[in-house]
């Protein structure tokens, strides 16, 4: 499997951007961290729009920026579709030569992508006629996605697609990103700053604070991990888990989940049997208990999971991140004081209760 | 007297002389006014001052340097006698010369602001379309400047139209060679043959009210609002 690999270091007036990263060039990676802490820019230098010295880009084999050897291409050398947090179509085209704008410019021997294929998936049929002027803020960004793809990029660059729409229109799109992965398997880089869509479209996520990757990984193993914390807002940290449908409970209005580890049960699903489904278990909504719950519970979720790790203690914090194996990882966060109770030490056996399943999907808001 | 025994040439003369100026200019201005626009170089603030300098500076000033400089013991002039055998004062190329400087700012003024209100999103945006620098100046930016490109032509057409100070210090006022029409009229004043003054001058009246009239309206009717 081919890898992106970048070394940049530059300074700029107001932050020092410092990235070494690899990571595999297939599926939706996501550059997260807050705003300002260079994710843009990081981008701009994939591009080839801001020049580090010392700079190295490599996909694969093809090597884009070299400064040891003076290798540095321009971005319009590059294979590489751009998607800006603005549209930036160009506002004296119409639609369709927006589109085709690019497509013009590249050998017919490279052309992998129609527009009849764009104009399909991204549904812009009854758009191509018009003046971007006259196009809502979804449909600009829809055709901007559009054209970036019709020049058949071997990488596509998003930054921020959805940050200038309004939560019905960010859900459409998303559910369009991610087709675009399973359709035309070009890798994305994707930046973002809004959590809830790191967690429904990520496969790799790069942690970025202040110029520096704070964590790398697959999506699960990094929001797994018991120092995830340090970057993570508390209220995210959890285990996502990609599972599949395995049926539906019509008499209580429920939807089974298959995944590495077992079963979930949650709120009915307008998915179709065998479907997958990403969903995240957030931390706080899971409790442990040590011998198997001898009387009766509410909770419907209860896995059988065994301590891997213990998180650090930090004596003002009164909870402290345990993870488990459930067949997967998993995260709970306990009180201090639970785990003086129950005495957890790794390779134990504990059940899990999981109070509650966040489906990604429907948490855009 | 009939308008027929008034002597057009002048008005040929100032035509071809603005037009040949504008087309200088358009070349001249086009890339000042980008590196303008798109530079970081400290070197900025002093060109743009220069390029103003003809707005401020009185007209004879201006031609009296460039009488100067472009005659027979000027650089440029004995350059050009070295050359071609003559110097270039009281010809149509210092002509020409001496009107493209004095309408600089009008051609590269406009240009610089609509490239700057362009900015460089619509560039970067084209270059990851594999367009090159060339293919994104001719397929983005010169449209979308195009009403910056109408109020240079424009501007720097009339304003060459009606330039007196700087043609007479250096053109003199040769029939046929380099007497334009401002200066044509100026003549016929003097002499008070005021009839043919009037025939020109209202002639220059209605022209350019006919000129800015087409361009407003055109202007007007340009599917692009860039600024």
């Amino acid at each position: 499997m081919s890898e992106l690999t970048a070394r940049f270091n530059v300074v700029f007036p107001s932050f020092h951007l410092k990235v070494k990263a690899s990571v595999p060039a297939e599926g939706i990676t996501v550059v997260f961290g807050p705003s300002g802490c260079g994710k843009t820019t990081l981008l701009r230098c994939l591009a080839g729009l801001e020049r580090a010295p010392d700079g190295f880009l490599a996909l694969g084999e093809q090597v884009w920026q070299d400064e040891a050897h003076n290798i540095f291409l321009p971005l319009s050398h590059r294979p590489v579709g751009y998607v800006f947090q603005e549209s930036r179509l160009f506002p004296h085209q119409s639609v369709r030569s927006n589109l085709l704008y690019g497509w013009k410019r590249i050998p017919k021997s490279e052309r992998r992508i129609s527009l009849d294929q764009v104009v399909g998936i991204l549904g812009l049929d009854s758009l191509l006629e018009r003046r971007p002027t006259h196009l809502s803020g979804g449909e600009q960004q829809r055709v901007a996605i559009g054209r970036a793809l019709l020049t058949s990029p071997r990488l596509l660059l998003m930054d921020e697609p959805l940050s200038s729409l309004d939560v019905q229109r960010k859900r459409e799109i998303m559910t369009f990103i991610q087709r675009l992965d399973k359709e035309f398997r070009i890798p994305i880089i994707y930046v973002s700053h809004a959590l809830h869509e790191v967690v429904q479209l990520a496969r790799t996520l790069i942690l970025l604070k202040e110029g520096s990757v704070a964590a790398i990984g697959p999506l699960a193993e990094v929001f797994s991990q018991v120092g995830s914390r340090r970057v993570i807002p508390d209220s995210h940290i959890g285990a996502v888990i990609d599972t599949r449908v395995a049926g539906h409970d019509v008499e209580f209005g429920l939807t089974t989940l298959t995944f590495s580890g077992g079963h979930l049960s949650v709120p009915h699903q307008h998915s179709s049997i065998g479907e997958s489904l990403r969903v995240q278990i957030l931390a706080r909504d899971v409790s442990l208990v040590a011998s198997p719950p001898a009387f009766q519970t509410s909770v419907l979720n209860v896995l059988v999971a065994t301590v891997m790790e213990i998180g650090p203690i930090e004596p003002d914090q009164p909870f402290v991140d345990i993870k488990l194996d459930i067949g997967c990882p998993l995260l709970a966060t306990i009180t201090r004081k639970s785990l003086a109770i129950l005495q957890l030490h790794p390779g134990q056996k504990v059940h899990a209760q999981i109070k509650a399943v966040a489906l990604t999907h429907d948490s855009l808001d | 007297m009939t308008p027929s025994e008034v002597d057009l040439g002048p008005l040929w003369l100032t035509l071809r002389l603005a037009g040949v100026t504008v087309i200088v200019l358009l070349i001249i201005g086009t890339p000042l006014a980008w590196w303008l626009a798109h530079t970081r170089s400290r070197a900025r603030t002093a060109i743009e001052a220069i390029v103003a300098m003809p707005l401020v500076l009185p007209p004879t000033v201006l031609g009296f340097y460039l009488l100067v400089l472009l005659g027979p013991y000027g650089w440029i002039g004995s350059a050009s006698q070295a050359i071609t055998g003559s110097a270039l004062s009281f010809t149509f190329t210092g002509l020409v010369m001496a009107s493209a400087l004095y309408s600089l700012p009008f051609v590269v003024q406009p240009l610089h602001s609509a490239f700057e209100s362009i900015g460089r999103k619509p560039l970067e945006a084209a270059w990851s379309l594999r367009a090159s620098k060339l293919d994104t100046f001719l397929t983005i930016v010169s449209p979308m400047a195009s009403r910056g490109y109408l109020t240079a032509i424009v501007l720097g057409f009339a304003h060459t139209l009606g330039e007196f100070g700087v043609v007479l210090m250096v053109g003199g006022n040769i029939p046929g060679r380099t007497k334009v029409l401002s200066i044509a009229i100026y003549d016929h004043v003097e002499v008070l043959e005021y009839t043919q003054a009037h025939i020109l001058s209202a002639g220059l009246l209605i022209f350019s009210f006919l000129v800015l009239l087409m361009v407003y309206t055109v202007n007007r009717r340009l599917p692009i609002h860039v600024s």
